[in-house]
């Protein structure tokens, strides 16, 4: 047996899809030479290689591209700084002391110590075992991310009728894209009163193409043998249960699962990181640091966003901020927890680091509709930041910025973000 | 006089727009917050627009051609676009951001590669 091979590196980054080349091409631009990012897939790029629709970019770029072509933006730049970025390459571990193992069909088995490692290996999507639906286990059924792969990166088309489950983003898009390359889109059934998705997609994907969407209803039974022949839909109640007599039939062979995503922290946990129940995804501090010191996260491995534009800001800053730990410049420091008020769910960071003298931008998710309302800030008494909206949804990330002046004011307590309604 | 109701896409709010018509003529939008609202309900009556996005099967590619219109086109071209698109035979290499198809469907727009294959 070969010995290991150990490799030294300043900063190893989890993960090549934008989340982990905005981190590189950050920690370059911040001085770092010894830098490693490690992916999975024989392509960076992440989840946006198949995301051929167009949408991304407007904040970022001030003009609309599709996936590929925000991906290769990041990919050129990354190549054109001369960052290492290893394909195929399968992170097994990731150690609190920083030791991240990794095996490639090329390279075997690598273990690189690392002075800073930064996770960005993103969210995967919610199967059917995680939905309990009854019915029997036959071909057809994806989750609409897999059959967006299918379609989009291997010129395989999923089936011929389709039924979706769930409106958020991913299943919308779905509906459009297997009726534009010739299958028939049925219905799209979602269990809440409401879609997560945005309403461009529901006017874009749904609307313009006459496929019907029923909130309040669900797939109750799933029939066929060897494929899918047909599913069961029904109207739920304000509990989230069938109600008898509801029932529609749709004859169809592929089923799609839009219902949810989940970051993917099975390296994080490896490595001790504490992970936070309402976001599921790392607790970290301004810096995007996680509770092990040196590691860092960004990107939907953090929390899921709804906006590459937003992942790659959030990952530029825990580029540098792995920079600036390498460097020696990030000391630990006393911190102030950042917590969930009325209407707000899962804020990030959830601490602050105590004397900070920046803006820091809180991003959370509304716990349901609010119109003309406020996003606040308060520490003690005190009311550090306000932003007024005239809608807060939950299929819209909010932030609010704390200024640094206002920040320095915060008490020992921390700071809570809420929701305020105006007529409250 | 006819009434449409177009859901506005700009922001989360999604207001229910009002757009009453005399022929093919606006006398009236109404349900709109803010400007953006007006001006979508208004383009959408008069002639509704869309960036069309599509794979192509590219012979010695496993990976299909992903391609878009270089703009939006008229929406009631899409499906005809889309045929027109169909009928590609395509052969790798192709670089992002060569026209596959111009002028698709005579709306002066070409279809261009989203990515290399």
């Amino acid at each position: 047996m070969s010995e290991l091979r150990v490799e030294r590196r300043d900063i190893v980054i989890v993960g090549g899809g934008p989340a982990g080349l905005a981190a590189a091409i950050a920690a370059h631009e911040a001085g770092i030479r010894s830098l490693t990012v490690l992916e999975r897939e024989a392509h960076a790029g992440g989840i946006l290689r198949q995301c051929v629709h167009n949408g991304f970019g407007l904040h970022r770029f001030g003009e609309e591209m599709t996936g590929p072509e925000y991906a290769q933006r990041d990919i050129d730049r990354a190549a054109e700084l001369g960052i290492d970025i290893r394909c195929d390459t399968t992170v097994l571990s990731v150690e609190n002391n920083r030791r991240v193992t990794c095996v490639s069909p090329t390279e075997g088995l690598t273990v690189f110590e690392a002075g800073a490692v930064v996770l960005a290996m993103g969210c995967r999507e919610r199967p059917r075992g995680a939905l309990g639906t009854p019915g029997t286990r036959c071909a057809g059924i994806y989750t609409a991310g897999a059959a967006q792969k299918l379609i989009n990166l291997e010129s395989m088309m999923p089936g011929r009728r389709v039924v979706i489950l769930g409106s958020g983003d991913i299943g919308l898009i779905m509906a459009r894209r297997m009726t534009l390359q010739g299958a028939k889109v049925l219905a799209c059934v979602e269990l809440m009163p409401y879609s997560s998705g945005l309403n461009r997609n529901i006017v874009q994907c749904l609307e313009d193409f006459g496929i019907p969407l029923y909130l309040s209803h669900t797939v109750t039974d799933i029939q066929g043998r060897e494929r899918l022949e047909g599913v069961t839909v029904a109207e739920v109640d304000a509990n989230r249960r069938s109600i008898p007599g509801t029932e529609m039939h749709f004859d169809c062979d592929t089923l799609l699962l839009s219902v949810g995503l989940i970051p993917e922290n099975e390296l994080s946990k490896g490595a001790g990181v504490s992970l936070s129940n309402l976001t599921s995804g790392a607790v970290m501090d301004d810096s995007l640091q996680t509770s092990v010191p040196g590691i860092f996260a960004c990107g939907n491995v953090l929390h899921v966003h709804d906006l590459v534009d937003f992942v790659s800001e959030e990952s530029f800053r825990a580029g540098q901020m792995a920079a600036a730990y390498v460097r020696g410049e990030l000391q630990p420091a006393e911190i102030l927890p950042v917590k969930d008020g009325p209407g707000v769910r899962g804020a990030v960071p959830q601490q602050v680091r105590k004397g900070l003298k920046e803006d820091v931008r809180i991003m959370f998710r509304p716990d349901a509709v609010y119109r003309n309302a406020s996003a606040v800030v308060v520490s003690g008494g005190k009311e550090l930041a306000r932003k007024r909206s005239l809608i807060f949804t939950p299929g819209e990330m909010a932030v609010i910025t704390v200024k640094a002046a206002q920040l320095l004011q915060a008490e020992d307590e921390g700071l809570t973000v809420r929701i305020e309604r105006k007529d409250a | 006089m006819t009434e449409r109701v177009i859901t506005c896409i700009n922001c989360p709010m999604g207001c229910r727009v009002t757009v009453r018509l005399e022929g093919s003529e606006i006398v009236d939008v109404s349900g709109y917050t803010c400007k953006r609202g007006d001006t979508y309900a208004r383009q959408e009556c008069v002639e509704p627009l869309r960036m069309v996005t599509a794979v192509i099967p590219v012979e010695g590619s496993v990976c299909p051609l992903s391609v878009k219109t270089a703009s939006p086109i008229p929406k009631a071209k899409i499906a005809e676009a889309m045929r027109a698109l169909g009928d590609l035979r395509l052969t790798a290499p192709i670089t992002a951001g060569t026209a596959v198809l111009k002028n698709v469907c005579g709306t002066g727009v070409d279809v261009i590669a989203t990515r290399t294959v």
